[in-house]
């Protein structure tokens, strides 16, 4: 604790001073009610900045677009009753795919709890199951304690999301307040088992045929690098999780690209045939394994995870290492010999080139993937690519030329509709100097359209590139696919002129349809700073190939 | 593996009792018994008590055994207000006793 002088607080101006001693700059949220008294002390805070946003999803995804952004801890708001279950969806995605965030609520009066008071909701009951820890507030002087410790487990071991439930009264609270703690830090991180890091090692140098598997993990604990160091010294072909995309460069002679539903032909034919896997981070997502008794048949298995419950969940390994990847890595690449390992290589630089990622129309910006690519080649490495969910975030995932840990901003674990655009807004935000674009969906974007307001208004440095195929695409796929065709809800039979809605909003607007000359039209919107909607119509029967059957073996991959 | 699955009332179901040290406040409770039933995991039976000052209490839980079972204690470790998880054998004798109660 660090003495200061004395002083009579109220338990707003306490949350709000323990945020600023936090280094918290920016809050997304809304008002209302029951968290008005957090508002008002907020509003006299000279270092943070309130964002008001449309819905509280919205909130919730600026929230969570900051921390994937910057791997740092971010802040929402939300006001009781129907403000907190706004936010539930956006709480319950930083979980799946551990994102450190803290989300703050307000509560009806702690003496009106229990009475279906106005907007009384059970917020404490209904995040349990969504959030790494939740707290709902006794005291003014219980803040003191709860505000840090939230930081500190939404920062430590696996990231995720805290929510602090605070009742009015105890907002109200008036207490002397003489000493400050320190701010929640992320915990040291355990110490990993180093005979298991041996026998690790050993493995990986009697391979024959290994395989890294980075997940987001990887992103998460800074180990990319680690990552790629170890993949170079024991060449080790690469494949990545969506969530793990950037961890190595994907034009990187050893990656291959991302594994699974929609991993390339090559991608899963190398997992069929390797006899070690070296999971790093990675959970072994159905999406990533496809059935499980047929994922990496004849592989050995090494997993390294900070979360001791993820080993040996759904496959058992023959080393299960609990510890931060990164320090792992860090001791495990002494202990791994180098290796050209030739023969694999060669034979899986044979599957690369009989069995690539098929991607027609690369050069033809009004295909699917040409688009993608087109809007790649307008930028940098320091661009931020966010997207939605459907075809669109699957095109991306396979075409985009992701480099970088954090570039890549997508809702995997829940794959919820509608967190591109607000995620990219509080990315753009907590990153002014990068551009950042959002890949959409029709369907998608209009589960967030209302943060088109928030972005303007805020004059972020946004680039919404809408795919419209006039349809819930990836529904349209699997019913064509999998559905006998019965084609059922997922064709919409009215479009709204998205371009007038954006431009209503203030965005300015660029129609690829109707420009003659698309990929100078896209360099000339990407270069101008500031909210810009981009508006490509997309053939509704393309679809994202190769396809692994939900439930079926990653051998069995359609088309392709 | 975590696929629902009915209780098994079988005679011969092999049970085990856990022992949990938690923080005593409310809540704790919630978020113990919730980890069970979302995974439709049957919690047979349920003990608690503070201990010592009151600042932490004992929950006893009797379990049918499954393969899902040491996930769920890993679960339950990593709860931030569960201090510890000791596994017992069946019968353990603070449910026997208890079962005085249910005659
Ligand atoms: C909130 C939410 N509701 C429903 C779904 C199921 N779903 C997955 S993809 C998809 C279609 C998305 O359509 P669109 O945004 O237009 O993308 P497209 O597939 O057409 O590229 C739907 C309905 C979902 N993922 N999230
Ligand atoms: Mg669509």
């Amino acid at each position: 604790m660090n003495k200061d002088t004395t002083e009579t607080l109220t338990g707003s101006q306490v949350v709000v001073r323990l945020l600023e001693r936090q280094g918290i700059r920016r809050i997304p949220g809304i008002p209302g009610g029951a968290i008005l008294p957090f508002y008002d002390a907020l509003s006299q805070s000279k270092l943070i900045e309130h964002v008001l946003t449309r819905h509280e999803q919205g909130a919730g995804f600026m929230a969570q677009g900051a921390a994937r952004a910057t791997g740092e801890v971010a802040v929402c708001l939300a006001t009781s009753g129907p403000g907190a279950t706004n936010l539930l969806t956006a709480i319950a995605d930083a979980k799946l795919d551990s994102i450190p965030m803290v989300a703050i609520t307000g509560q009806v009066p702690t003496s009106m709890i229990g009475t279906d008071a106005f907007q009384e909701v059970d917020t404490y009951g209904l995040t349990i199951p969504i959030t790494k820890h939740n707290f709902l507030v006794g005291s003014a002087r219980e803040l003191l304690e709860v505000i840090p410790k939230a930081f500190r487990l939404a920062a430590s071991g696996r990231p995720g999301p805290v929510l602090v439930d605070i009742p009015k009264d105890v907002q109200n609270e008036r207490i002397e307040v003489s000493e400050w703690p320190e701010p929640g830090r992320r915990d040291p991180v355990p110490e990993a088992d180093a005979d298991s890091i041996e026998r690790a090692a050993a493995m990986i140098n009697e391979a024959q045929r290994p395989i890294l598997y980075l997940g987001g993990g990887v992103v998460h604990s800074g180990a990319a690098a680690q990552s790629v160091e170890l993949a170079e010294k024991a060449s080790l072909p690469t494949v990545m999780t969506l969530m793990a995309l950037g961890a190595m460069p994907v034009d990187h002679a050893l990656s291959l690209g991302m594994l699974g539903m929609h991993g390339a032909r090559c991608t899963n034919l190398a997992l069929e045939e390797c006899d070690l896997l070296i999971a790093v981070g990675a959970r072994f997502d159905d999406r990533a394994t496809g059935k499980v008794s047929a994922f990496c048949p004849n592989a050995k298995i090494i997993h390294i995870d900070i979360d001791r419950s993820e080993l040996d969940k759904i496959k058992t390994a023959h080393v299960g290492i609990r510890g931060d990847v990164k320090q792992v890595l860090g001791k495990l690449l002494p202990q791994v010999k180098s290796n050209l390992r030739q023969d694999w290589l060669s034979r899986v630089g044979d599957l690369k080139a009989s069995c690539p990622l098929q991607m027609p129309g690369i050069d033809d910006p009004r295909t699917p993937y040409g688009l993608i690519r087109a809007v790649a080649d307008c930028l940098d490495d320091s661009a931020i690519i966010a997207t939605d969910v459907g075809q669109h975030q699957m095109w991306v995932a396979q075409a985009y030329p992701l480099r970088r840990p954090h570039q890549w901003l997508t809702s995997g674990g829940l794959g919820t509709m509608g967190f591109g655009l607000p995620a990219a807004i509080g990315a753009a935000m907590a990153q002014p100097e990068r551009t950042v674009v959002c890949f959409s969906g029709d369907g998608s974007i209009l589960m967030n359209i209302q943060e088109l307001a928030t972005a303007a208004e805020e004059g972020v440095n946004v680039k919404v590139v809408l795919m419209n195929n006039a349809s819930l695409g990836l529904v349209f796929q699997q019913q064509t696919m999998f559905y006998g065709q019965r084609i059922f809800s997922s064709k919409f039979k009215g479009v709204p002129d998205f371009l007038k809605i954006a431009e209503g909003f203030g965005w300015q607007t660029l129609d690829l349809d109707t420009a003659s000359e698309p990929k100078a039209a896209l360099a000339a919107a990407l270069s101008v700073r500031g909210p810009t909607f981009i508006h490509a119509s997309i053939d509704r029967h393309e679809q994202v190939l190769p396809m692994v059957a939900p439930g079926a073996a990653n051998k069995d991959m359609i088309g392709g | 593996m975590n696929s629902i699955t009915k209780t098994n009332h079988e005679p011969g179901q092999v049970q085990t009792v856990l022992e949990l040290a938690v923080n005593n406040h409310a809540g704790v409770m919630s978020h113990i018994v919730g980890l069970f039933s979302r995974r439709a995991y049957n919690v047979e039976g349920i003990l608690c008590m503070p201990v010592g000052n009151g600042k932490t209490s004992r929950i006893w839980l009797t379990v049918n055994e499954d393969a899902r079972l040491e996930q769920m204690i890993r679960q339950i470790e990593k709860l931030e207000d569960v201090l510890d998880v000791h596994r017992h054998g069946a019968g353990h004798e603070v449910f026997e006793r208890v079962g005085e109660f249910f005659r």
